[in-house]
């Protein structure tokens, strides 16, 4: 910033004034001054926000899956904080937290595993960890992160802190075949479970030494299981099944009664329809005893009665079930729907087991995220690059952000829901 | 899935109806100048958003197999081109025939054996 000749250094040197120095001082001066003035005045926002401090109790990332870049959101105010970029290939990504809800771990689906600092909005870690990963976990204590793979098929476990790779289980059955292994998830008793969907097989890892993983294998639980989910208590695992009408029950309290078949044959011969999406379990859509369940290839959502595991009749609706969320009250359970009815959303009220309310958000509604007590509930549009956040109450529109192919939707009080 | 009876000799007479109408088609080579502009666009986005949800936006596969060139250049094209348009029984691949037409399935395929990935 100083010239060459500058009559600071002219002063220090000379060590007295003279008045031809004292003239050309006393302006410079004056603008260094002003400018100092002008810069801080024009940093001040900054200064401020770092000083502010802040808790990401409502904070949440949403995948822009086309992109390769997350958007750190805030649900209070319905803003966009910031953009992170440079996480891989998005096109499948989901999103685990740490239990102090500062960092985000987003598995991508070229096997990348991005450790997100969401209070600083930067990449902290990144490692890529499989050539085509579908999703992970964290363990009870916090410490492990788990991803579950599709090439070469597997799980493999990470220290949460430095993604060091602590543990690798490769999915091999039959022939030395690996399958794809789908439907992870965390349970109680640092355990991982999860499905492989080629071999048909449920697998619980005892994580209680990290480096060396107890296995627990069950065989033969149904053709093809697509997805898996875990009841909030960690009590039931349940897979559901492309390869045919049915569901699979692990109870985990009763590992010794082995996996139990639920709602078989739901379709009752009928023609399966074509599926244009794979349904995903998430979370556990709980009310009044009863689990609302994606029907594959059926335009159904499925109720089961959790006390005796027997169907309740099913609920028809608009299409293809694709996610079914339960309001965190249970009374509402929200759903988007596959191909060719993606554009439309139905809510369902659980007393009458009817569908209340149908909702156009736009084309391609890809994922919905309730905030943590459910008064609003955020909806990604693919095709119309938006958010919009809905009244759960009102079903009004309240907000619409603009984001890029949005995708997964997932708020930080993940953090602290087993399975999720 | 098949439960037998008529209903699955109705839906095998569809499949040869369909699979000879392909035929027919393939034989009539499809430019690219027969796809509008704007079509090929929203064909190639059908790719990679609805194709890729199982086979990777990337197409590099996921739960459905990569649909790269060199992944699909030792299989027949009439076998592609009857996989997207009439699915694959007893795997997850799902008939696209009431979403594209003949010609356009051919000139998809055309795409995805050339490699698509210089395509925005």
């Amino acid at each position: 910033m100083y010239h060459n000749s500058s009559p600071h250094r002219a002063q220090r040197n000379a060590g007295s004034w003279n008045a031809e120095q004292k003239l050309t001082w006393i302006p410079l001066r004056f603008i260094q001054a002003t400018h100092w003035f002008l810069l801080i005045l024009l940093l001040w926002p900054i200064f401020l926000a770092a000083d502010e401090l802040r808790g990401s109790g409502d904070l949440g990332v949403v995948i822009e899956r086309a992109k390769g870049s997350v958007l750190i959101v805030e649900t209070s105010n319905h803003t966009r904080l910031a953009e992170v970029s440079g996480l891989g290939d998005l096109s499948h990504a989901s999103v685990v937290y740490s239990r102090d809800q500062r960092y985000a771990y987003v598995f991508g689906r070229d096997g990348g595993l991005t450790k997100l600092d969401i209070l600083q909005a930067k990449i902290v870690n990144r490692v890529v960890q499989a050539g085509n990963s579908i999703g992970g976990a964290i363990s009870q204590d916090g410490c492990l992160i788990a991803a579950s793979n599709y090439t070469p098929g597997g799980v493999k476990v990470f220290d949460a802190n430095t993604l060091e790779l602590l543990a690798d289980i490769p999915s091999e059955f039959g022939n030395q075949q690996r399958s794809k292994v789908v439907g992870l998830v965390d349970a109680p008793g640092q355990r991982f479970v999860f499905s492989l969907f080629d071999a048909g097989e449920i697998w619980l890892a005892d994580m209680h030494n990290s480096h060396i993983p107890q296995l627990q294998k069950f065989k033969s639980i149904g053709n093809q299981p697509y997805d898996a989910l875990i009841s909030p208590e960690g009590h039931y695992y349940i897979a559901g099944l492309f390869g045919e009408d049915g569901l699979a029950l692990l109870d985990l309290w009763n590992l010794a009664a082995g996996v139990q078949r639920i709602l078989p044959h739901y379709g009752r011969g009928r023609e399966k329809m074509p599926v244009y999406k794979m349904p995903h379990l998430e979370g556990w859509a709980m009310a009044s005893n009863y689990a609302f369940i994606p029907a594959v290839g059926q335009s159904e959502v499925l109720v089961v009665d959790q006390r005796t595991w027997q169907a309740v009749r099913p609920i028809p609706v608009l299409g293809q079930p694709v996610f079914v969320r339960a309001r965190p009250d249970g009374r509402h359970v929200w759903v988007n729907f596959a191909l060719p009815n993606n554009g439309t959303v139905q809510v369902i009220d659980v007393i009458n087991l009817t569908v209340i309310k149908t909702l156009k958000p736009g084309k391609a509604v890809l994922h919905m995220e309730f905030t943590p007590r459910g008064e609003e509930v955020w909806v990604s549009v693919r095709d119309e690059d938006k958010l919009v956040v809905y009244n759960t109450e009102t079903f009004t529109e309240i907000a619409t952000l603009p984001a890029d192919k949005p995708s997964g939707i997932f708020f930080t009080n993940r953090a602290h829901q087993i399975g999720l | 899935m098949s439960k037998g009876g008529r209903g699955d000799f109705k839906l095998n007479m569809k499949r040869i109806i369909l699979l000879l109408t392909i035929a027919l088609f393939s034989a009539v080579s499809v430019r690219a100048a027969d796809i509008p502009p704007q079509r090929q666009d929203e064909l190639i986005y059908l790719l990679r958003q609805d194709c890729g949800s199982c086979h990777g936006m990337t197409l590099q596969g996921g739960l459905g197999p990569p649909l790269l060139p060199q992944t699909l250049a030792n299989k027949p094209e009439a076998l592609l081109l009857n996989t997207i348009l009439v699915g694959r029984p007893n795997t997850a691949m799902p008939p696209w025939r009431n979403f594209l037409t003949v010609p356009e399935a051919t000139w998809l395929l055309k795409q995805l054996l050339k490699g698509i990935n210089h395509v925005p």
